[in-house]
């Protein structure tokens, strides 16, 4: 294990899918005048409240499981440098190989010199965030190696060489039509006749992915838990593609952040009560795969697992920051959030969009490199309500902006701002000023730049003939 | 009762009808008010916005100015939020000021709180014959948790015909400077929160909240659809001539 004195590493520049190439006001704006993709986020969304919604309300104890599930993450972050150590001994007592990556490129190379030593040149991986992460996939090709996406929306996404736009639903973004054009210009040996009827499109990936997983012998997956106690690893899917991967090849690579760790079997428990309902909202997830270390005779015989810092350390060192650990990749928060309702998880510019993607992009890479997405919610708290391990986003957002680089402009009128208010004299003459200004000049639409943009859209009050403190004073 | 207005710089400066609204409404129900003069802001745009550091005066300033008080009440549920839940973390390096702030924190209200929880009163003997429709502000039902207490005081409102908002949970789109960093998205949530007020058919849109009522009014205007924004304590202030 390399260790670091000092301060944490973050994220590496250069690699991986962290930073978006626009702020996110401009990206934003380029993804609200798409009105396809409005219309599929907002039918997606408002499916998957309403059948959370439903799932949770069936359990009395949901509040208790949060608490439940908050404090469990709590622990395992004060905790993380010993259970982390726990897990190493377990995975490499059942056969299993350990590496530890400090970041991105450590990560890549890892992987691709496991699967070089194969000699096998394509892998099959199972739906992961981790490895979107660190993009991966495009330090394979690079390598020679084909990655072959199997969760079929991840599937869609690659074959239409395009970026997830949600956690979960990763072509949230797609609707059937756009699915049948992707699969009839990439997808090898596609009946030319395919309709975009739902399992017609699902059929013609099964066909596409049996063969593959039938003659592929090395796997790359991500995990949702790794069990410190007994060095069992998790992943929870809903199609069973995972579980061929997990189960069919001769490798198993599997990449996890290092904050995936949990302490104990019995743990489970309370996750694997709180991530399907909050995410799929279902009760239980379809498929449930788990595996410790190597079982001969029954799966692959060799099993790497590779733990992934890449600035989760850095994440970790922030007191009120460190929470953005906690998440278990749900996406509740993104299918509540209003402003991802209507933006997509593109503008976010980050593999992690929505409200937690907007707080750990910008921890992950340092505040400077996303200094955009910490102001991208209106702080309307609809994520911290949904949010199954309790993530105050709310408090971190505000945090984070504290520690945004200002443009100094702003920063000079809100100092003024604050000095103005803090002299009830100044005040006074302040507002009698904003109330002249008003009358004389600006009774239009237009205000100066950057307040035009509450003008583009919305009428300025008429000012009032008296503040309240004039009325006060004349009674 | 003697209650200390807290008035929100931006009732007293654009919105005074809800603030002199607040201290008729309680003077009808036989309570004493009192303007501690020294008020301006509670500094919640500042801490929102990324400027703790500039924030902390004004922190100050609140709490000295609301401490000899009881009771404080407030016609913003977003202003009470931050006083309850931002003021001692803003001043968590000064201990002391941080306890005053959660003292001070602790006897602020909303005004539906005040009402309905410190003075026990849901008919507040009011007349407003118009078709209303509620807009519950996010800092409202998430922050302070007032629930169904502005729905209840303005049931017991006579005259008053008042429709359920369609999707009312979801946020206006307001989020203080994020109607101008991300004035595009802010726009897009506010279309369809008008989209909803319109399909009510109310001629009002209320709220506790003068902040997001000049966003979703604002947008109203624009549009010329002829609905207007009242303010809760506005209805609850008015009575039959
Ligand atoms: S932050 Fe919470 S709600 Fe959002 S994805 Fe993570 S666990 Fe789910």
């Amino acid at each position: 294990m390399s260790t670091f004195l000092g301060m944490p590493v973050r994220a590496p520049r250069g690699v991986g899918h962290l930073r978006g190439d626009q702020s996110f006001p401009a990206a934003a704006k380029e993804a609200l005048g798409n009105s396809q993709l409005r219309r599929n986020l907002q039918h997606a969304t408002t499916t998957i409240r309403g059948k959370s919604g439903r799932v949770i309300a069936e359990l009395p104890d949901w509040q208790e499981l949060r608490s439940a599930g908050s404090a469990l993450k709590a622990y395992t972050m004060a905790n993380l440098p010993l259970l982390l150590t726990q897990l190493e001994e377990k995975v490499t007592a059942a056969g299993g190989v350990v590496h530890w990556a400090a970041d991105a490129n450590e990560a890549n190379q890892i992987v691709t010199d496991l699967v070089a030593r194969t000699g096998e040149k394509r892998v099959i991986k199972v739906k992961s965030m981790a490895t979107q992460e660190i993009g991966l996939n495009e330090a394979l090709e690079a390598a020679g190696i084909a990655p072959v996406e199997t969760d079929l929306a991840e599937l869609i996404v690659q074959l239409g060489e395009d970026k997830p736009s949600h956690i979960l639903v990763p072509a949230i973004h797609r609707n059937r039509a756009e699915i049948r054009e992707i699969f009839l210009r990439a997808m090898p040996g596609v009946d030319p006749k395919l309709t975009d009827d739902p399992p017609v499109l699902a059929g013609a990936a099964r066909r596409y992915l049996r063969e593959i997983f039938m003659r592929t012998k090395v796997a790359v997956s991500g995990a949702n838990f790794g069990i410190a106690e007994t060095g069992t690893l998790a992943v929870v899917e809903s199609e069973g593609n995972g579980r061929m991967c997990l189960t069919l090849p001769d490798t198993l690579i599997t990449v996890m952040g290092i904050e995936k760790v949990v302490p104990a079997w019995a743990d489970l428990e309370v996750f694997l009560q709180l991530l399907p309902r909050a995410s799929t909202g279902e009760r239980m997830n379809p498929y449930t795969s788990m595996w410790t270390g190597v079982t001969p005779g029954d799966g692959p015989q060799n099993f790497h697992l590779v733990l992934l810092d890449n600035g989760r350390t850095a994440v970790l060192a922030d007191e009120v920051g460190r929470q953005a650990l906690h998440c278990i990749r749900c996406s509740a928060c993104l299918n509540v959030c209003p402003v991802y309702e209507r933006t997509g998880g593109h503008a976010y510019g980050s593999v992690y969009p929505g409200p937690i993607g907007a707080v750990l992009s910008p921890q992950l890479t340092g505040v400077e490199d996303n200094a955009s997405l910490p102001y991208a919610s209106s702080l309307c708290g609809a994520c911290f309500d949904a949010c199954p391990v309790k993530i105050d986003i709310p408090s971190i957002l505000v945090h984070l902006r504290n520690q945004a680089p200002h443009a100094r402009t702003e920063a000079a009128v809100m100092a003024a701002a604050a000095y103005t208010m803090d002299h009830p004299r100044l005040y006074a003459s302040a507002q009698r000023a904003a109330k002249l200004a008003r009358i004389a000049g600006r009774r239009g639409r237009g205000l100066p730049p950057p307040l035009n943009g509450w003008s583009a859209s919305r009428d300025l009050p008429s000012p009032p003939d008296e503040t309240f403190r004039d009325w006060w004073r004349g009674r | 009762m003697r209650i200390a207005l807290f008035v929100t710089c931006l009732a007293d400066t654009m919105f005074p009808a809800a603030a002199k609204a607040t201290v008729l409404l309680l003077e009808r129900l036989g309570h004493e008010v009192v303007f501690p003069q020294e008020q301006t802001c509670c500094g919640q745009m500042h801490i929102n916005t990324g400027y703790q550091k500039d924030a902390l005066p004004l922190v100050r300033r609140h709490v000295r100015t609301f401490e000899p008080y009881d009771v404080v009440v407030a016609p913003s549920g977003s202003c009470v939020g931050a006083v309850r839940h931002q003021h001692a973390m803003v001043a968590a390096g000064d201990p002391g000021l941080a306890a005053r702030a959660t003292e001070v924190a602790a006897r602020t209200y909303e005004l539906s709180e005040l009402l309905v929880d410190v003075l026990g009163v849901e008919d507040v003997g009011a007349y407003y014959p118009h078709r209303v429709t509620y807009h519950p502000t996010c800092h409202s039902l998430r922050v302070l948790r007032v629930g169904d207490k502005p729905l209840r005081l303005l049931q017991h409102v006579r005259g008053l015909d008042l429709v359920e908002l369609p999707a009312a949970e979801q946020c206006c789109g307001f989020g203080g400077t994020f109607s101008v960093k991300n004035a595009d998205t802010s726009t897009a949530m506010l279309a369809d929160k008008m989209r909803h007020v319109l399909d009510t058919g109310a001629d009002v849109c209320t709220a506790g909240d003068a902040s997001c009522l000049m966003h979703i009014g604002g947008g109203l205007s624009r549009l010329r659809t002829g609905v207007r924004t009242v303010h809760l304590a506005e209805i609850l202030a008015s009575t039959e001539a």
